[in-house]
């Protein structure tokens, strides 16, 4: 088990700094620099502020700064916005975000795994067909196209939500909703098809045969086992809400992280792009990590292989 | 759950074979009967029929008005749909009608490109590293998954931060890390075959490992790789919808899906149908694809039905 994380997180901070290179050098692909855009600048001022953001210096100096700056959490200062760094951009935005994406997570895997058990439990049945017609249409519908549409719908025809902005629980409802859908769809069918094969197995039939209803086999013996892949499909979970975020949190104004990065990259600020992305690429691996670890801690069957291979 | 889908198909491979030499000895076609199970499932029916119509009309609506996809009416901007314009105008008065097949012929384009480079690459990538085998192996797939573990989305964004924006340069960044899955599945693919007695009575024969590789590996793969590519088609057009709501994608006056639908976010209260026809082609052109796929997936390998 050591053995094997310790390989995970060797593994984590080598892809690490392969983006954390890869954005570097991307970034220094582009043609021209930050301040090229801007109007006739007297050629002393310039060379103040290529001096003040370290411009001037070779690109193996600027890539030693921003490695030593990526381990100290000092991703320096936004171009944009002038006394701003890209570590309080990340520091004020983050937690909207993660706010978000919590309860879009949640959403998903509540009515996932519910809609899930009960299209298997009613397997081919007209229950089951609406369920999967509903999966493969969450599927199918980008989140920013269900944002737009219950936007219209709820809060600008029915007035039912807030169209737009964040503060209260009410303005969440509809931008989790739609980042939701999809992770939703995919729990679904995922928690389906397992259900559906789980259901054959001897120990539901012996439960069954000792009287137990449906409700009860389900909860206390199908769900544990059927639950297994979705808890290996929680990684690209993180990253279908992680990157709908950008879109979602642009239709609906909130101050979150994705419109940040949306922002920085219409504005061509270069240090909250790579700021911005690092980060991102850090949160999702660490997710794929923490998942790669629970699906160890709830399936013993793994740490018996484990165990029989060390021994 | 790559493990499970092996250990899966593994089983279907072995049935199959199975099949051919126990049930249905001389007049088994694996084709053929795949097509007999497609064309029972309902909604990969669907799915196929309305990709087909989608594709004839991206070829032929922008001809069916009078209309270009630049060409302005100021005067009569924003109008809701009606007998002149069958979708509407936008805020400089084009027709929104023409636009959308346009865009149709743009997205289609790039959904389809972007998908057959990645099966180009995919292929050759997973072969190659399944037919060397050993280190070298691994150390090809640990590549794959190094680059795979960086989220697909932000690096085509960074992409096109860099190399800017355009048709061409958005199908680049599609397939610059698009190609992965592709190679995954056709390594676990013919990692399995290679276990089959088929493939060890050619070796014994003496055919050519590149031989063994493009006469008996890849063919018995291409279920799994025809699947993949009408899944990967979707996902690529999603992609470039997404990059062109955020406004990294193509550039005026030619609209693709998701340009339209960013320049009507802005007027969804009063003038939604300019956001709602291209968001719904958008959705309807992913449902086809996924149910498509969806259905080719059971008729190919009705074990794994999902």
């Amino acid at each position: 088990m050591i053995r094997f994380l310790l390989k995970k997180i060797f593994i984590l901070f080598l892809s690490l700094f392969m983006v954390a290179s890869l954005t570097f050098a991307l970034m220094q692909m582009i043609p021209g620099d930050p301040f090229t855009q801007e109007k006739a600048v007297p050629e002393e001022i310039l060379k103040a502020m290529y001096h003040h953001y370290g411009l001037d210096q070779p690109w193996y100096v600027q890539y030693y700064r921003y490695m030593k700056g990526l381990i100290t959490f000092d991703l320096g200062p936004s171009f944009k916005y002038q006394g701003r760094t890209v570590t309080e951009i990340i520091r004020e935005g983050f937690p909207v975000s993660m706010t978000l994406g919590f309860e879009a997570l949640i959403l998903s895997i509540f009515f996932g795994i519910a809609l899930g058990s009960l299209a298997a439990l009613k397997h081919l049945k007209w229950q089951d067909h609406i369920t999967m017609v509903i999966a493969v249409l969450g599927i199918s519908i980008p989140s920013f196209i269900l944002a737009t549409f219950l936007q219209y719908l709820i809060s600008m025809k029915f007035d039912l939500l807030p169209v737009a902005r964040w503060g209260s629980f009410d303005h969440s409802i509809l931008p989790a909703l739609s980042l939701a859908a999809l992770p939703t769809a995919f729990i679904a069918r995922l928690t389906r098809s397992n259900m559906v094969e789980i259901m054959q197995e001897d120990y539901i039939q012996t439960a069954r045969s000792k009287g137990l209803n449906s409700f009860q086999i389900v909860i206390r013996h199908a769900l544990r086992n059927a639950l297994l892949p979705v808890v290996t499909y929680l990684g690209p979970l993180t990253t279908a809400i992680l990157t709908g975020s950008f879109a979602v949190e642009k239709i609906f104004g909130i101050p979150g992280l994705g419109q940040w990065f949306v922002m920085s990259i219409t504005n061509r600020d270069y240090t909250v792009i790579m700021g911005t992305t690092v980060f991102y690429s850090a949160i999702l691996m660490l997710c794929v990590l923490l998942v790669d670890i629970l699906y160890c801690l709830i399936d013993p069957r793994i740490q018996l292989i484990n165990k029989k291979v060390r021994a | 759950m790559s493990e499970k889908t092996r250990r899966f198909s593994s089983i279907f491979v072995l049935l199959r074979y199975k099949k051919t030499s126990e049930e249905i000895p001389s007049q088994y076609n694996f084709w053929a009967e795949s097509w007999q199970r497609l064309r029972s499932n309902k909604m990969a029916m669907f799915g196929l029929i309305t990709l087909f119509c989608l594709l004839f009309m991206a070829l032929v609506g922008p001809w069916l008005t009078p209309y270009t996809y630049y060409e302005t009416h100021l005067h009569l901007k924003n109008q809701a749909p009606s007998s002149q314009f069958w979708f509407g105008t936008d805020e400089l008065g084009r027709d929104l009608f023409t636009r959308v097949w346009w865009g149709a012929r743009i997205s289609l384009l790039v959904g389809i490109v972007a998908s057959f480079v990645d099966l180009v690459m995919g292929v050759f990538y997973g072969s190659l590293a399944a037919s060397i085998g050993g280190k070298v192996e691994e150390f090809m797939m640990r590549v794959a998954d190094i680059l795979y573990s960086i989220p697909y989305l932000l690096v085509v964004i960074l992409l096109m931060v860099v190399i800017g924006s355009g048709i061409t340069t958005i199908i680049i960044a599609l397939t610059i890390t698009g190609w992965i899955s592709m190679a995954r599945i056709v390594r676990g693919q013919i990692l399995q075959l290679k276990q089959l007695d088929f493939v060890k009575a050619a070796q014994t024969m003496g055919a050519s490992p590149f031989r063994i590789l493009a006469r008996h590996l890849i063919p018995n793969a291409t279920g799994s790789i025809i699947v993949t590519v009408t899944l990967t088609i979707p996902t690529a057009i999603f992609a470039e919808a997404f990059l062109s709501f955020l406004g990294l994608g193509i550039q005026a006056p030619i609209a693709s899906w998701g340009t339209m639908a960013n320049d009507g976010l802005p007027a969804l209260r009063y003038y939604p149908w300019r956001l709602f026809f291209p968001a719904g082609f958008i959705s309807l052109t992913m449902l086809s694809f996924n149910v498509l796929g969806d259905g080719l997936r059971d008729a190919f390998d009705p074990r794994m039905r999902l």
